[in-house]
């Protein structure tokens, strides 16, 4: 094959010599377009919403309401398609929403073992570690080494339940509050919530 | 470890592919590379499974797009490391900068004997075995972090003893260099069936020693 | 398949390395190689069964070594090459020789938002009566089907508890096949850490799994 496979493609400045895996995508694209498979410019609409657009921002939205809002913590809990829907977080990749909360007894943690599912409409679109061998492999089998990797320690008695996503069916871990919290509105309440602490792999902290 | 080189019952790696008049060597490098491991082998002072162990390391996804003896020359770098033959400067410059640890190399003379010699890995131990053939037993359902002999696709499957083999060093706890500790060594007997849930009338036997078996 | 895609339960892969601030792409090729993915997914050629078993039939050693991007690049050129939408030949060489083959769709720059705000559901409609309901005990089966399956194969042959059930939805080891939607329950079973991977443990592991891949544990 006219090709190989790095695990870092290194970027190229304009102007400068192509990788083959860049060359590749831009020969593919050129064909498509040529081909009439492919609008060039949906293709702009589909890279700028994925950039700009639909990121982890939604999902701590969703958090905050959750901690802040005890009825839509509880739709959460019955129905978290439509709870996520009434803020206008729906679409690909989160057709079939469940909500995972985290208690003093319960953490959860997501991973998607035979491909990358991911949480598109409230989270964007996934890291590269959360795509990666090493958390694909791991996750189900040494969750608490994996938590090790981000830093995070768990006392023995609380159980590590991680969700890998088999099915259409997709997670969002909504962290347990900070302690000192108390009368903070949605919004600073939503920015300390981070992506790791939504997939699972992190906790909600004050800043130090 | 559940490592790449595990790789019993998975697809994807295409057809068999047989060479007609394969040659015992394809690139003069992998009969060096034979003759080092073998050489060093002699007089590293690690065991056949502490190299297999080594061998096993290797980045997975380095592990499945390398050849054979890639992984030979990935595990004997690792293995100079450990026991203090070479540093990773010294591997990596081709240049001895560290006084070596004094080893007597083997001689020319003496390959074909010590290559022909009978060797053994079975040890007389004082006890009986817990199986005999035609009993029934359950693999372990076990993963640990270090080297092992029982395959991933094997764990956890009902099987039957068809040989018993003596006490055999057991690998799991000669790679990591705690002595040999020989345990019974079985030859198991599964049904595909069982094992892949489809409806081959096939059977696989494993080599398996008593620490990876319980009766049922 | 045990394909290399089934990546549970293997633990040589090193640490999980993150980043902070991670930006969403690494290169400028990775957002066009994500865009033509989900642009050609939108002409209708396939679905998401097809385009995951796709990329399953990869060379285990291809898939890898290949970044993520890379590996949705080269599966996507293999299913362009299989439907002929495309020729080996156009594809190395960036440029049409054949005339193209008629698509459902073309998904114009104005369709976009309304497309991914949509998205589509995968549950639908079934006559068939549900078999586990929550508390139940089940079996995760042994299979070993040389097409597409969610079922992977460290939960195989593994007993544990219907946690949730989702309805009937579309059944990806029909779907991948061509032989249709063949919606089943799909239920949420939760496994002991314990009886996967015979640790003492007090962690879980809570699987998507349909109704064929589950038996009555007695």
């Amino acid at each position: 094959m006219p090709h190989d496979g790095h695990h870092h493609d290194h970027d190229h400045g304009e102007g400068s010599e192509l990788s083959p895996i860049a060359l590749r995508v831009k020969a593919l694209e050129s064909l498509l377009v040529e081909k009439g498979y492919v609008d060039p410019k949906a293709l702009d609409v589909l890279i700028d919403t994925y950039e700009t657009k639909i990121g982890p921002r939604n999902g701590a939205r969703v958090v905050a309401k959750a901690w802040t809002d005890p009825a839509f913590a509880d739709w959460l809990k019955r129905d978290a398609t439509a709870a996520i829907a009434s803020l206008g977080y729906t679409g690909r990749q989160g057709e079939h929403m469940v909500a995972l909360f985290n208690t003093p007894e319960t953490h959860n943690m997501v991973v998607c073992t035979l491909c990358s599912c991911y949480p598109w409409p409230v989270l964007g679109l996934p890291p590269v570690w959360y795509k990666s061998m090493p958390y694909r492999s791991r996750a189900v089998i040494e969750p608490r080494e994996v938590l090790k990797d981000f830093g995070v320690t768990l006392p023995d008695d609380r159980e590590v339940r991680v969700w890998d996503s088999t099915a259409e069916v997709r997670y969002l871990v909504i962290p347990e509050r900070p302690a000192g919290t108390g009368g903070w509105s949605e919004e600073k309440l939503a920015a300390l919530v981070t992506r790791n602490a939504m997939i699972g792999t992190g906790l909600v902290s004050l800043p130090a | 470890m559940n490592g790449a080189h595990d790789c019993g019952g998975m697809m994807g790696f295409g057809p068999v592919r047989a060479e007609v008049n394969e040659p015992v060597f394809h690139a003069p490098w992998e009969a060096r590379m034979f003759a080092l491991m073998s050489a060093m082998g002699d007089v590293g002072g690690w065991t056949l499974d502490e190299d297999r162990a080594a061998c096993e390391t290797m980045e997975p996804g380095h592990y499945i797009t390398s050849s054979y003896y890639e992984h030979w020359l990935n595990g004997l770098e690792l293995l100079l490391q450990k026991h203090g033959l070479a540093t990773a400067e010294e591997i990596v410059s081709a240049r001895a900068s560290v006084p070596a640890r004094a080893v007597t190399p083997t001689v020319a003379e003496a390959i074909w004997p010590a290559v022909t010699a009978p060797g053994s890995y079975e040890r007389p131990i004082d006890a009986a075995p817990m199986f005999k053939a035609g009993d029934r037993v359950r693999t372990r359902q076990m993963n640990p972090v270090h080297h092992t002999r029982l395959p991933r696709y094997l764990r956890g499957q009902v099987g039957e003893i068809v040989a018993c083999h003596g006490a055999h060093v057991l690998p799991d706890s000669n790679s990591r260099g705690l002595g040999e500790d020989p345990r019974f060594l079985y030859t198991v007997r599964f049904k595909a069936s069982d094992v892949w849930g489809h409806a081959a009338r096939d059977v696989i036997h494993a080599d398996l020693w008593e620490p990876y078996l319980e009766a049922c | 398949m045990n394909g290399p895609h089934d990546m549970g339960g293997f633990t040589g892969f090193g640490p999980v390395l993150h980043e902070e601030d991670e930006p969403v792409w690494h290169s400028g090729w990775e957002p066009r190689a994500f865009a033509l993915v989900l642009a050609m997914g939108m002409t209708g050629s396939w679905n998401i069964d097809e385009a995951r078993h796709a990329r399953e039939r990869l060379p285990a050693m291809q898939y890898w070594r290949s970044s993520y991007y890379e590996m949705r690049h080269y599966a996507l050129i293999l299913q362009l090459i299989e439907l002929g939408l495309v020729t080996a030949l156009e594809e190395e060489q960036g440029r049409m020789g054949e005339p193209p083959k008629p698509v459902k769709r073309v998904a114009k720059a104005e369709m976009i938002p309304a497309i991914l705000a949509a998205g589509s559901s995968y549950d639908r409609p079934s006559n068939r009566p549900q078999g586990f309901a929550i508390g139940d005990k089940v079996r995760a089966r042994i299979i070993s089907p040389r097409g597409h399956t969610r079922l992977p194969r460290y939960a195989r042959g593994k007993a544990g508890e219907i946690v949730a059930v989702h309805g009937t939805h579309v059944f990806p080891d029909s779907s991948a096949q061509g032989q249709g939607e063949d919606p089943h329950w799909l239920y949420t079973v939760r496994f002991t850490g314990a009886e996967l991977w015979g640790k003492d443990t007090n962690d879980a592991v809570c699987i998507d799994l349909w109704e064929p891949y589950l038996e009555a544990l007695a």
